[in-house]
């Protein structure tokens, strides 16, 4: 059981390592790759929402000066209708294949039809539009309620419902229908004095990285396929690049450039197979980038959803039962997050009798990717804003009513595991005890409100090495993409069992020949599981360091101990070396030395946030002012107190945006009317207060150093606590997101 | 023995119990052995001796990726959860 205690470097806040390329702009992302010969990709999209495709003549394009080649589905390897393997994530073939270009129908606008590589970009562009597609337009399908009619436009005429080994009999928009079901639901009704119902709604929303998707793809004369790219995880882009191009896994090289950004949004594949079509078909290095009306239109957002939440109480606050339905938009094809959002959704909460619905629902949008916490925000709007009303009208105070029902080590969750050590009660306390919840907001439409979340972060593969140098610095060898500060993370964690200053520890992120596999950084698992194989790796640097001083010094090693970074001897002989003293002398006791692990850690914990926030609404305009806003959040042991509190303040941020004012809007012909920054609104510094981030810390027993994912939780209470707020300033609970102006102001009746 | 968490979309097949406790020491076996008890769930859990694509077998409370080789012990609690991989997540 990890304990507290104290250290060196964990803790600390050194500069990070990649920070001075980043600050002096020689960071190389994809846009900035350049390679001899290289050709331009752009892409055909569909400028309709669902129709089928009669035919592609890409006779003219082909034909224009400058193009060297171009692409349709046609030139993927045919898809069989089997599953493929992608570790853990296993997804139709081709389904995956259609997404990255549309066989025969086009499911979303914005669908990639075809593809040309030309000699510039702009030659490319215009050769696009030589391309004659015929299509057959059909009516689009925009919601999971209007698709979960009878006689709703199908969107696939082989999907049926899947309901754990059931399947269904006709065709369907609903994919997939699951159920979490733990004790006797109408038993806890029974019992409550109090029972609230609510449906929410909640509008598709971007990831809204900044730097959008590119790929640059080689072929060699050998078969030898290079792909340098901006993704989370150059393993599976691996994976998913032999799945669609049916191309040996050992043939395929992954070199992950710097990212501006992911957030969830860059694991799936879009343009990557695309470039290697194109690299295959002109023997040219290609580089395809989108833009940023591509990334909204062709890339995966988070869902928009349509939940209920039935929850019932005793009149001294207990909360007996919880009911809901999760209807989550999967986009184009099927894979929503309303797995994860079943198992957040009452996660928080110690409840005996709870139903846990949730449905899978095709529609004509993007393929939706995972969004930090996917559908665990959906999910706790409905939830938290529920749980305050519940304490309303029981009149005990939000926190209080949380803090009476909050989920503690050994109890069970709706979908079945029980909680390991958590520390929601702990972030509760922390915002009690906060000066934010004590201090005046009594001002006319003014308004306070708190929320919650969880997400149950993951573990997953990773690996590193580390080669000691002679001058007692290390380089340290790792596969995690670096998104928020992850090369200083785990190379503390490495220092810290070096007793080594973080500085000496030089971390590179290498491509898929260099490295032993490792997962996506994602779902909050990389400080935890990467930092977890660099605390492994430096121990087995500790152990032949220590085989290496015994050699010197012609003593057992078990006579060796080593502590703040000195060897010594302990059979008397009062030898001592520092390990960078050791490190200069490895030559002559045997050469180099390498640590190296691999892990796939169990236990990644759960994290747990609670959010405080006060808010000001314009009656008259309907814009809602955040004016103060303090976030309480699990870190385990928080490595790196800046990094962990920038991305609880990125956490919030998004989350606000979410609230407030980012969706997809659509017109009637399922045409997205807001494809750029201008347009879809995302909260700007001007936007915003400074976010206090409230670090607090009950370390994971299941790592070294206590350590928990923080990346994702910050994103899920947001919505709620500002609807809370919003609730508290005027009287009005929303319920669909974003509570833009002109939705307050209609909830007000101003409009 | 081990204890296996009944999903409730297959509690049907179980007389509606919501956990059994079934021999076996691996996934493979206790999953043989709830089917002998309970006559099809294992087609519900598995397709082609694999556990069904989508689905994550969770052994006590932790995500296992070996899947139907996974050792058990006496008192392992098995779950049958929608499947989760790094940060993509699938619905059930």
């Amino acid at each position: 059981m990890a304990e507290k205690k104290e250290y060196k470097v964990i803790g600390t806040r050194p500069i990070r390592h990649d920070g001075v390329d980043k600050v002096t702009g020689r960071a190389i992302y994809g846009a900035d790759f350049q390679i001899t010969g290289l050709l331009h990709g752009r892409v055909l999209r569909s400028p309709h929402a669902h129709a089928r495709i009669v035919s592609i003549d890409t006779s003219r394009a082909e034909a224009y000066p400058g193009v060297k080649g171009v692409v349709t589905a046609q030139d993927l390897p045919a898809a069989e209708d089997k599953i493929a393997d992608l570790g853990e994530g296993a997804v139709s073939l081709k389904y995956l294949c259609d997404n990255i270009l549309a066989s025969d129908k086009a499911l979303y606008k914005g669908h990639a039809i075809a593809a040309v590589a030309a000699t510039n970009p702009h030659i490319a562009e215009e050769a696009c539009e030589l391309i004659d597609v015929e299509y057959e337009v059909l009516p689009p399908v925009l919601e999971v309620r209007q698709a979960m009619e009878p006689d709703a436009p199908i969107l696939h005429e082989n999907l049926r419902t899947s309901s754990l080994g059931e399947t269904g009999d006709k065709p369907s928009n609903v994919a997939s229908h699951l159920q979490h079901k733990k004790g006797d639901i109408d038993k806890g009704f029974d019992e409550a004095d109090v029972i609230i119902e609510r449906e929410f709604v909640t509008g598709t929303v971007h990831q809204g990285y900044i730097e959008p998707h590119n790929a640059t793809a080689l072929y060699n004369p050998d078969g030898q396929l290079t792909v340098w790219c901006s993704t989370q995880g150059a393993f599976t882009v691996r994976e998913q690049l032999a799945e669609i191009l049916q191309y040996p896994i050992s043939k395929i090289k992954v070199v992950p450039l710097e990212i501006g950004g992911g957030f969830g949004g860059k694991i799936n594949v879009y343009i990557k197979p695309v470039a290697a079509l194109l690299a295959k078909k002109t023997g040219k290095p290609v580089k395809v980038l989108m833009n940023r009306a591509d990334v909204f239109e062709g890339t995966g957002p988070t869902p928009a959803s349509y939940i209920t939440i039935k929850m019932g109480a005793t009149n001294e606050g207990k909360i007996t039962a919880a009911q809901t339905s999760l209807v989550f938009e999967a986009g184009a094809y099927p894979g929503s997050p309303v797995g994860a959002g079943a198992m957040c959704v009452f996660a928080p909460y110690n409840i005996e009798n709870v139903v846990i619905d949730g449905y899978d629902v095709v529609v004509n949008k993007p393929k939706t990717a995972p969004y930090r916490a996917p559908g665990a925000t959906n999910a706790a709007f409905g939830t938290e804003t529920v749980v305050d009303e519940l304490a309303e009208k029981l009149n005990i105070d939000p926190l209080e009513i949380r803090l009476m029902n909050g989920a503690k080590e050994g109890d069970r969750r709706a979908d079945g595991p029980v909680h390991p050590r958590i520390g929601f009660i702990e972030t509760l306390e922390a915002a009690k005890e906060h000066p934010h919840y004590d201090s005046p907001n009594g001002k006319k439409y003014h308004g306070r409100g708190i929320a919650s979340g969880f997400w149950f972060n993951i573990g997953l593969e990773s690996s590193v090495t580390i080669n000691v140098n002679p001058d007692g610095t290390v380089n340290l060898v790792e596969g995690s993409t670096d998104i928020g500060g992850t090369r200083a993370s785990i190379a503390m964690q490495a220092a810290e069992v070096l007793g080594i200053p973080a500085e000496s520890v030089n971390p590179t992120v290498v491509d898929t020949n260099s490295i032993g596999y490792t997962a996506v950084t994602g779902g909050s698992r990389t400080t935890y599981a990467t930092g977890y194989a660099a605390y492994e790796a430096a121990q087995d640097v500790v152990k032949q360091m220590k085989e290496r001083a015994a050699k010197l010094w012609d003593v057992d090693e078990d006579n060796i101990q080593f502590t703040d970074g000195e060897f010594s001897s302990i059979n008397g002989k009062e030898e001592q070396i520092s390990f960078r003293d050791l490190s200069a002398r490895l030559g002559e006791t045997g050469g180099p030395v390498i640590g190296r692990a691999t892990m796939n850690p169990a236990g990644a914990g759960g994290a747990f946030a609670t959010h405080v926030v006060d808010v000001e609404v314009d009656v008259e305009t309907g814009k809602v002012e955040i004016l103060r806003y303090t976030a309480t959040q699990d870190a385990g042991k928080a490595i790196h107190p800046s990094y962990v509190e920038g991305q609880i303040q990125g956490g919030v941020v998004q989350g606000i945006g979410w609230a407030l004012n980012e969706e997809y809007i659509y017109n009637d012909e399922g045409e997205m009317t807001n494809a750029s920054f201008l347009d879809y609104r995302m909260p700007t510094c001007l936007d915003l207060p400074m976010i206090d981030a409230v670090i607090v810390e009950v370390p994971n027993p299941g790592h070294p150093y206590g350590v928990r994912g923080v990346g994702e939780v910050p994103i899920v209470p947001p919505p709620a606590a500002i609807a809370n707020a919003i609730y508290d300033a005027v009287g009005i609970r929303m319920t669909e997101l974003p509570m833009s102006p002109d939705r307050l102001l209609k909830a007000m009746g101003k409009i | 023995m081990p204890v296996v968490a009944i999903p409730a979309l297959i509690r049907n097949l179980t007389d509606g119990e919501e956990s059994v406790t079934v021999e076996g020491a691996t996934i493979r076996e206790v999953i043989n052995n709830l089917d002998n008890l309970y006559p099809g769930t294992k087609t519900k859990l598995c397709e082609d001796d694999r556990i069904r694509p989508g689905i994550g077998v969770y052994v006590n409370g932790i995500l296992t990726k070996v899947g139907m080789h996974e050792p058990v012990e006496e008192d392992t609690e098995l779950h049958f959860l929608p499947a989760i991989s790094g940060g993509i997540v699938g619905s059930s």
